[in-house]
């Protein structure tokens, strides 16, 4: 290797290094900042080890708002609605990759149309309409209205459409109807998909904000996001125990990153790819 | 229309223009660097790509939540980077005062207020937002780039094109449909934005003189703080038309440009 080609791969690694530990950083601070006593948190210039340990503000924080409630409420919220949007967009995207109907291009160009509506548009009406169901404040609000979704029905039929169709025919002639070929031939065959779309149905509804915030008001009733916001704002001055609320909240997710890791990127250049 | 009377509104507008030019741009740019570079005979690119990465995932109530804790004006770590450097402490996101105008004044030139560019509360929620969006971008720069044939590299440099001929002849034609698909969604998300402005001025909604109050944030105050549902929809509607406009000028115009292998 020449001086000039070793100087390059230098600067290269050095450029991605630092990149990295910028964009490592706050990770770093706020596991670091979640240990330290107050005094050490309030202190400038900031010293980066903590003068005593204080994992026992995981525990204080913890206890300072109902955060078990707000992670039972997540979890069953996010899971009912992976669950939902599996089940509405392998059906839906079935109809729209495998059976003929009438007005089927209309009907779905109609769907793609509404992954243009920006969420805050639909946002009001929405939530006059939960308020009319009279859902306000309930699972059935945080649930249903996310139970589907237009890109996780495209993402499906996309799949569903490669499938060979000799191996629905071939089903069809063993005595399956359109549900058993859904369930034995599309669905086995398009996992990659199906991955994907429960990945990023937990995800969002994991990380979601904005609607819970809106169609609830009793603290029982708050998710894990608007349980923190408002932590932020009642202990706005606390930043370990900040920290620490901070980092529990994200340890979930970063867990499952790491387990999944392969299925997240590739999750993600799919959808981008495809979409 | 007494919506577009209303200087809140336009103020909103403007407020969430300098958000999309803030972010979008720089982190396609520093993404694609950073693609580019991981997407060559590269030890621990799985490493490098995982920390990227990490932040997308993350929920973007708990990182704010640390960004605003870096950006603390009193006892930040940031305001202590920035000694090292001998640059003075700064308010960060409670800093009304434009960018423009703080760098310039710096040397001693006042510029007039409208020139000021987006206030410094504002850049500082763009930083978070960039580094929040740049590993999906990087991601996805780096699938696109692994499907470009290395032979046509391998073409070109028998042309005798150098370095920097590749990328711009090379890479950047190959790849503009991937760009093109990047720019279209973080656009769109970048008008969208929400979380990120509601977490870290969630102490005083809207920050410093309304100066990071984007249409979101508009919709969502008129909507839930003043109980004006109606002023909150009409400004939703304005939302959906400047986001529609939006992507189909860049559908006709951008995507002319777009080749596809």
């Amino acid at each position: 290797m020449s001086l000039k080609a070793k100087s390059e791969r230098f600067l290269l690694y050095l450029f991605l290094t630092v990149g990295a530990v910028v964009v490592g950083f706050p990770f770093f601070w706020m596991v670091i900042s979640s240990l330290k006593p107050l005094e050490d948190v309030v202190k400038f210039p900031p010293t980066i080890i903590p003068t005593r340990w204080m994992f026992s503000n995981y525990i204080e924080a913890w206890k300072s708002a109902p955060f078990a409630r707000y992670f039972i409420n997540t979890l069953l919220v996010a899971s009912l609605v992976t669950i939902g949007v599996l089940l509405t967009s392998s059906l839906a995207a079935y109809a729209f990759a495998l059976m003929e109907f009438k007005g089927k291009s209309f009907i779905f160009s109609l769907f793609l149309a509404t992954m243009m509506v920006p969420y805050e548009v639909t946002l009001i009406p929405n939530f006059v309409l939960i308020r009319k169901l009279g859902w306000y404040n309930t699972y059935a609000a945080l649930i249903i209205p996310w139970s589907c979704n237009a890109f996780s029905v495209f993402l499906l039929r996309q799949f569903f459409m490669n499938i060979p169709k000799d191996l629905f025919d071939a089903a069809r002639i063993d005595g399956c109807g359109e549900l058993g070929m859904l369930w034995r031939v599309a669905i086995p065959l398009s996992t990659p998909a199906i991955l994907t779309v429960s990945l990023f149905s937990f995800l969002g509804s994991w990380n979601a904000l904005l609607w819970p915030l809106v169609v609830t008001s009793s603290e029982d009733m708050r998710v894990l996001q608007v349980g923190l916001a408002v932590f932020l704002r009642e202990e706005g001055t606390q930043y370990h125990l900040l920290m620490a609320a901070a980092s529990f909240t994200i340890a979930p997710i970063v867990v499952l990153y790491f387990i999944l890791q392969r299925r997240f990127i590739e999750g993600i250049v799919l959808s981008g790819l495809k979409g | 229309m007494e919506l577009f009377s209303s200087r809140d509104f336009w103020k909103s507008l403007l407020v969430t223009v300098y958000y999309v030019l803030g972010t979008v741009p720089p982190s396609l740019v520093l993404s694609f660097a950073i693609a580019y570079m991981l997407s060559g005979r590269i030890r621990g690119r799985s490493i490098f790509r995982t920390v990227y990465f990490l932040p997308y995932i993350t929920s973007s109530v708990a990182a704010a939540m640390v960004w605003a804790w870096i950006f603390h004006p009193t006892s930040g770590v940031m305001n202590y980077i920035l000694g090292l450097f001998g640059i003075s402490p700064q308010k960060w996101l409670q800093e009304p005062t434009g960018i423009f105008s703080l760098l310039i004044g710096k040397i001693g030139i006042d510029i007039p207020e409208w020139a000021g560019g987006p206030s410094l509360a504002l850049v500082s929620i763009m930083i978070f937002t960039i580094w929040q969006s740049l590993g999906f971008d990087v991601v996805i720069f780096l699938a696109g780039l692994t499907s470009i044939p290395e032979e046509l590299y391998e073409q070109a440099k028998l042309d005798g094109a150098n370095r920097w001929n590749l990328i711009r002849h090379v890479t950047i034609p190959l790849l503009s449909p991937t760009i093109f698909f990047l720019l279209i969604i973080s656009t769109i998300r970048a008008f969208q934005a929400f979380n990120q402005i509601y977490v870290m001025t969630i102490g005083d909604p809207g920050g410093p003189l309304g100066t990071t109050r984007n249409i979101t944030m508009f919709i969502f105050q008129n909507f839930y703080a003043f109980t004006r549902v109606g002023y909150g929809a009409s400004g939703a509607i304005v939302l959906f038309a400047i986001i529609l406009g939006l992507t189909i000028i860049q559908l006709k115009y951008v995507g002319r440009r777009v080749h596809y292998l």
